[in-house]
């Protein structure tokens, strides 16, 4: 009996906190909110299936308890029973499945008007490049990195002298223009999250990888890296600002090329900070090589 | 349907090989310490995995520490934290779960229940345990050189894992991976003898379609480990040699930390397919046994047939071939092809079918039972809910788009503590009070027991649920602190600190429980012969504890399935297997059923 009522408990329970948690998504800021829904719909699927069972197994061991003159039934299978409940498992994943492969191919197709932009992570900072006027991101290799040159850009190829970069961890976008981030990592693997856009892609050193998506929220928002990526992964965060065109075009006119920096190195001043690490901001990082 | 039901003895089908020599120790050493009987090595193996088991459940007290009441504890810097939860997830998956299941409960059972005296090669099946201990030693060294051991996460991704900017990138990750390969090894020794024992060593009548569900369970998982651990092999011995010998399998071009370094080339990614081919795989390792255990105590206790048996059995093989076409699904975010996405989101989802049978037919065994609430069975039903809470969340990461937020956030670390974590373990605490009797010949004390279950299946419930809820706000998971943020509330901090509290208590709960298994070792009430009243052979040895060799003089004959309780007409509600049919009453109403209960015996 308190058996059967402790399970009740935890069904009611779960279903009872459910809707009253206080924890739940971020209001959502990007063009993602199928993803949302179909958390919606496998929540009510999976919960009407969490309910029964857990409703129906207390129901049994309250009804079923042991007692003196009792015997078990005796009934090794029932074809038409096991036939209908696979069926009806199989409608309810059906049910998730298809809008969840719907969803999936939005996700990996992205619409040819995206605007490139690409993030760059290392331990354990942000940087960010923007492929400038003529709307082409230059050829990059971790090679050619070095003090003068924090994102590898090739210096012959004429694409990347006019990409914008941004050595600060604030990136903007502009509201309600569809964007693919590409991202890249010059050391290891880190992840570009923020999760008001609910999206989300390792990034991965020796490749480009990539998501896309629509800005619908003007504001500013957490960047989190999601991949651990060493001690000071928990403190590797950034900015992003939605903003309306003319404010995120102003903000555009304030960085500088890549022709403009190199300029500015050639010239001897040459500010040696993008590969200084961020020691200050991350406690012990040496400390694992003491104990 | 006609079946052929055999009336004696002689037309029982024969054993599969005649029956071999036993090895017999010569003096206490052979016997006890370098012992060559199973029973003994699953003792040794059970009471290392529980050892070391217990160091994880120390770290797991202190990552909780640190989350629940960050900037508190001085002692815990970024290092110490991402190493607690890295050897606490390797040390629980591997060395824990992995070694108790095979090791521990299927050494113990798999020569009694298919009526054998010892597994096929008790020599290999030594040296299997003294490997694994070796590996755990390995392990355990890791803490003892400069630097520490890893803390690359429990998945070990390079580069990360091999480079200055982490953990135990010094010396802890080469004890690492050199403890995994071991661990291999001895463990590849040990699976050899559970399939062949199974295969080979079933006693007269014992068919495959005989063996109780936990065989089964145990024998199933012992392939796919043998097929998957190698994968895991050659990762960990690829990335020895891209850290030692300065190879590039998994390393690019990289500059770290304002270094350009020697690697070029390399595919983090293709790393992580191999530890994923691995990592799959691994969690069925640990979740089949524990159905096929749970499917044995579920049907003791409820005095019920298991119900839907030929579908349990198909059901356990069918998931076990699936689990090698999913392991991406830990990948969706990884930056792998995306199209991939579409495959293994299908082929995940398809799983779910043959595990969401499995959860009826645990159910419908229960239906029209006579639950006895016994401890083992309190441990089975709790086991059942947490394992629907946990896979019902394992259908919101297996779809794609689902994961696509929800991946390396707490929600993760809730859905893989429920299923892998906090289920199975309900299961392994299930098995031990109902085969502790079996093994000592004493009960464990039923209201510690009480206590412990209790304490045990809220307070894990009550960790886990809420974390759900943290993953959906975005609460990443290996985050040694969450410092400021512009869309975590207060509240989850308040969260956290109580889930810290729960979590210790939980702690204190199991250590009761050692001090059960300790105290009624020797001061428990006598179990006597066959105590739960169940059907299989190893209740029906001539000795308990089970002596050497297990069923003296001659191996019992088969002549039933494993679930024949509450036979209607029988004179008692359950028949042993090795129960001669001429001493089952003529109006027994099992010959009149079809299915499952009479195999045709070929």
């Amino acid at each position: 009996m308190v058996v059967a009522l402790l399970l009740v408990l935890v069904v009611v329970g779960t279903v009872v906190f459910h809707f009253v948690s206080p924890w739940w998504w971020t209001p959502i800021a990007s063009n993602w909110g199928y993803v949302d829904d179909t958390i919606i719909v496998t929540f009510w699927i999976t919960g009407a299936v969490f309910v029964a069972v857990g409703l129906f197994m207390a129901y049994c061991v309250w009804r079923y308890r042991h007692r003196k003159e009792t015997q078990a039934a005796y009934e090794p299978e029932n074809t038409k029973l096991e036939v209908w409940l696979t069926v009806l498992t199989t409608v309810g994943v059906a049910g998730m499945l298809t809008p969840g492969l719907f969803v999936w191919d939005k996700f990996v197709s992205v619409p040819e008007e995206a605007a490139e932009v690409e993030a760059v992570g290392q331990q354990w900072q942000w940087t960010f490049r923007l492929p400038g006027k003529d709307g082409v991101l230059g050829t990059v290799d971790a090679r050619n990195i070095n003090v003068d040159n924090p994102f590898g850009l090739s210096p012959d190829d004429a694409n990347g002298q006019d990409d914008v970069l941004i050595e600060s961890d604030e990136l903007h976008l502009p509201l309600d223009r569809p964007v693919k981030v590409l991202l890249r990592s010059i050391d290891v693997l880190h992840d570009f999250y923020v999760p008001e856009f609910r999206a989300k892609m390792d990034m991965v050193p020796g490749m480009i990888t990539y998501f896309w998506l629509t800005p619908t929220r003007t504001g500013t928002f957490d960047i989190l890296c999601f991949e651990l990526c060493g001690t000071g992964h928990y403190a590797m965060r950034g900015r992003v600002v939605v903003e309306e065109e003319s404010a995120y075009q102003a903000w555009v006119e304030e960085q500088s090329t890549f022709a403009e920096m190199s300029a500015q190195a050639g010239n001897g001043a040459g500010k040696a900070t993008s590969l200084a690490l961020s020691e200050g901001e991350v406690d012990s990082v040496d400390s694992g090589s003491a104990r | 349907m006609a079946y052929f039901v055999p009336t004696n003895a002689e037309d029982i089908p024969p054993a599969e090989v005649a029956e071999m020599e036993l090895y017999h120790p010569k003096s206490w050493v052979t016997k006890y310490v370098f012992s060559q009987d199973a029973k003994v090595i699953a003792i040794q193996y059970s009471f290392t995995a529980i050892a070391i088991g217990l160091v994880a459940l120390v770290l797991s007290w202190l990552m909780r520490l640190q989350l629940g009441f960050p900037e508190s504890f001085a002692f815990i810097d970024p290092t110490d934290y991402y190493q607690f939860i890295t050897m606490h997830g390797m040390i629980m998956v591997i060395y824990l779960l992995t070694a108790l299941f095979l090791g521990g409960f299927g050494n113990y059972l798999i020569p009694l229940m298919v009526g054998a005296r010892d597994m096929v090669f008790p020599y290999v099946n030594m040296l299997s345990y003294w490997v694994y201990l070796l590996a755990v030693l390995v392990l355990v060294a890791s803490w003892f050189v400069p630097g520490g051991p890893t803390g690359a996460g429990w998945t070990l991704y390079p580069p990360q894992a091999i480079l200055s900017g982490t953990p135990g990138a010094d010396g802890g990750i080469i004890l690492m991976l050199v403890s995994l390969a071991l661990f291999i090894i001895g463990f590849t020794m040990g699976g050899l003898n559970y399939v062949v024992t199974v295969l080979q060593a079933r006693t007269r009548g014992m068919t495959l379609m005989r063996l109780p569900l936990t065989v089964w369970g145990i024998f199933v998982a012992t392939i796919l480990a043998l097929l998957a651990f190698p994968a895991l092999f050659v990762g960990a011995v690829m990335m020895l040699f891209d850290r030692l010998l300065g190879t590039s399998f998994f390393m690019p071009t990289i500059v770290a930390l304002g270094e350009q370094l020697e690697y070029g080339g390399g595919s983090p990614i293709l790393f992580q397919h191999l530890f994923w081919f691995f990592g799959h795989p691994e969690v069925y390792i640990v979740a089949l046994p524990a159905f096929g255990i749970v499917s044995d105590l579920l049907s003791v206790h409820a005095r019920r047939n298991i119900f839907g048996y030929r579908m349990m059995v198909w059901a356990i093989v069918v998931i076990g071939a699936l689990s090698f076409v999913v392991w991406a699904h830990h990948m969706y975010v990884s930056g792998m092809n995306p199209y991939f996405g579409f495959f293994f989101a299908t082929t995940t989802l398809i799983i779910a079918v043959p595990t969401a049978l499995k959860v009826y037919n645990w159910v419908l065994t229960l239906w029209r039972g006579n639950i006895h609430l016994t401890i083992p069975m309190l441990f089975a039903i709790a086991f059942i809910i947490t394992f629907v809470n946990g896979g019902i969340t394992g259908l919101f990461l297996g779809n794609a788009v689902v994961d696509v937020p929800l991946s390396d956030t707490m929600f993760v670390v809730a859905h893989f503590h429920m299923v892998m974590g906090v289920a199975p373990i309900l299961v392994i605490f299930g098995a031990i009070y109902h085969w502790y009797p079996l093994m000592t010949g004493r009960m464990l004390n039923q209201a510690m027991g009480q206590f412990h279950f209790w304490v045990t299946f809220l307070g894990a419930y009550t960790i886990f649920l809420p974390l759900h809820y943290l993953g959906f706000l975005g609460v990443p998971r290996r985050y040694f602190e969450m410092g400021e943020t512009s869309f975590i509330p207060d509240s989850a901090e308040t969260l956290n600190a109580f889930i810290t509290v729960v979590a210790l208590i939980v702690g204190f709960a199991q250590v009761v429980f050692i001090f059960n298994l300790v105290q009624s070792a020797f001061k428990g009430k006598l179990a006597g012969h066959n105590p739960w009243r169940a059907t299989t052979l190893e209740w029906q040895t001539p000795e308990v504890p089970p002596g050497h060799g297990n069923f003296g003089k001659t191996l019992p004959n088969v002549y039933r399935w494993a679930y024949d309780y509450s036979v209607p007409g029988a004179d008692q509600d359950f028949l042993p297997q090795n129960l001669p049919p001429e001493q089952v009453p003529a109006d027994s109403g099992r010959e009149d059923l079809s299915g499952a209960a009479a195999q045709p015996a070929e």
